[in-house]
């Protein structure tokens, strides 16, 4: 009898999960299925530069990017039935499984804020986490000929979270180029306390905003979108006036996760935070941002998980305790425009520290310092993602978090 | 007052140490007197904890508790989630990077 593992969705964590577990599990035993409802996979990464005219090298079949013996099915999946160990796609098409993995991902509704979809929504309502969505913005920012530009971000966790700050400041230093900066106002709307979550990181990143004049609002919760008159109303009746309103929506994971009684109140599989599995079902896992790990909702925190959840697979399968133990190691890259950016490195327990990365005195990267190497690390990632990473190759960076070249700042962070 | 074990910002840091004499006293301290719709609130919060390991979102209270968020934030005015923390004994919600 062939042993049947299920993914659920072929973005990074999928992929990567594919890839590495078809090197590791015997073709005469497993026949190993990913079902997404797209063909191409996106570099999601991507997005964010495509508003200020970045467009190249986003889209790639996902067929290409998954080894031989992976099967790839498109389709969507309507439910899932723990109890029959079945997939119900939305064709009618029911898969079975032995064992199943979600990696669906996390995706922005709009939906979920009243008046934020509507007549208005791609005209001066955008997002840029969607192709649509960044391409519609490009001609929107192409189109602007000042007035107030307003950030927002609705609620947290959202994926990628520092994406809209790193945002505001390219679009700070895009009107910069154009010469017209002082025919913009720059506001930043958060629902946190702060510009970021973790505290020297958002000391740090809240006085890069000072400097290049934007202005945060933060502990701002939407309740709704007054789109006629231009308004973001919160909670408590503030109000904040925009010419061109660019929001973070809701993040929500998949729908068929809350419909098969495996989600939580945003539709994230609650799992075991260092072994990834259910737990609601042993059989199931959730890798990726479809868990709700208390951690970032981004692609390294997708990719450093994925090899932890490799190897416990490979020992639950085997009847053996799982041993590895994810620490919630993520790190990202942060465009701070003109060129430069800054690198942040943390995990469950670390929040992000000044240093240098991955290799302690080395570098060749700094932590939470503004520098051109940095820029150009992000840009250099893209190459890094579509071939050993996803192919599910060894890369430099270890999995877990390391406290080599780190150190905690005596008191403020000087940039 | 019996001695607790407070972090830095004031938020208790064992989870047994709280009483609801205790909440009475910390509510008092931040300008709120407590009606049954603070204690639904808090509840569930309590409740939650232990079984989820954080502290809930005003988004899982919202849904799970049945308390709209318009009235969290009118019965703990400008920031509920931190305040309900806060009463309830219960760490300050993470902003979950």
């Amino acid at each position: 009898m062939m042993k049947r593992l299920v993914i659920l969705g072929g973005g990074t964590a999928g992929t990567v999960v594919a890839n590495k577990l078809r090197r590791r599990l015997s073709l005469d035993e497993w026949r190993i299925t990913v079902i997404d409802r797209q063909r191409d996979h996106l570099y999601q990464p991507g997005l964010l530069f495509v508003p200020f005219g970045g467009r190249e090298d986003l889209l790639r079949p996902r067929r290409r990017l998954l080894r031989n013996g992976v099967q790839l099915l498109i389709g969507e999946v309507a439910s899932v039935d723990p109890e029959r160990k079945s997939v119900r796609l939305f064709d009618g098409d029911v898969v079975g499984y032995d064992y199943l993995v979600i990696a669906t991902g996390t995706s922005p509704r709009p939906d979920q804020t009243p008046g934020m979809l509507g007549p208005q929504w791609r005209r001066s309502i955008h997002d840029f986490y969607t192709y649509d969505g960044a391409f519609a913005l490009r001609e929107a920012l192409q189109g602007f000929t000042g007035g107030r530009l307003v950030v927002h971000v609705v609620e947290q966790p959202i994926k990628c979270p520092v994406a809209p700050l790193e945002f505001t400041f390219l679009a700070e230093a895009f009107f910069r180029r154009r010469e017209m900066r002082d025919q913009v106002e720059l506001v930043y709307v958060t629902p946190l306390d702060g510009a970021f979550t973790k505290p020297i990181a958002s000391r740090y990143l809240g006085r890069l905003l000072d400097e290049r004049k934007i202005t945060v609002e933060t502990d701002f919760l939407v309740e709704r979108v007054d789109a006629e008159r231009k308004t973001l109303v919160s909670y408590d009746e503030r109000e904040i006036d925009y010419d061109l309103l660019v929001t973070v929506p809701l993040n929500m994971g998949a729908d068929f996760v809350g419909a098969s009684g495996l989600g939580d109140e945003l539709n994230y599989v609650p799992v075991d935070k260092h072994t990834l599995q259910s737990k609601a079902n042993p059989d199931i896992f959730a890798v990726g941002d479809a868990n709700d790990l208390p951690t970032s909702k981004a692609g390294s925190v997708a990719h450093f998980s994925s090899e932890v959840f490799v190897e416990n697979f490979l020992q639950y399968v085997a009847g053996v305790a799982m041993t590895h133990r994810f620490d919630g190691h993520a790190n990202c890259f942060v465009e701070t425009g003109d060129g430069k950016g800054l690198l942040i490195d943390f995990n469950y327990d670390t929040e992000p520290l000044p240093g240098r990365f991955p290799l302690g005195r080395l570098g060749p990267l700094s932590l939470l310092r503004e520098t051109k190497a940095n820029h150009w690390g992000k840009l250099a990632f893209r190459w890094i993602y579509w071939h050993p990473l996803l192919r599910g190759r060894r890369l430099p960076v270890p999995s877990r978090m390391s406290m080599s070249g780190k150190h905690r700042p005596d008191e403020e962070v000087r940039p | 007052m019996t001695t607790v074990h407070v972090d830095a910002e004031g938020f208790l840091t064992e989870y047994d140490e709280w009483t609801d004499e205790l909440a009475g006293q910390l509510a008092a301290r931040i300008g709120i007197e407590l009606t049954d719709e603070h204690w639904k609130a808090i509840r569930f919060l309590r409740a939650d904890y232990p079984t989820h390991g954080e502290t809930a979102t005003l988004r899982r209270v919202s849904t799970l508790a049945g308390i709209p968020v318009k009235q969290l934030f009118a019965l703990f005015p400008g920031k509920p989630a931190k305040k309900m923390a806060y009463i309830a004994g219960l760490p300050k919600p993470r902003g979950c990077v």
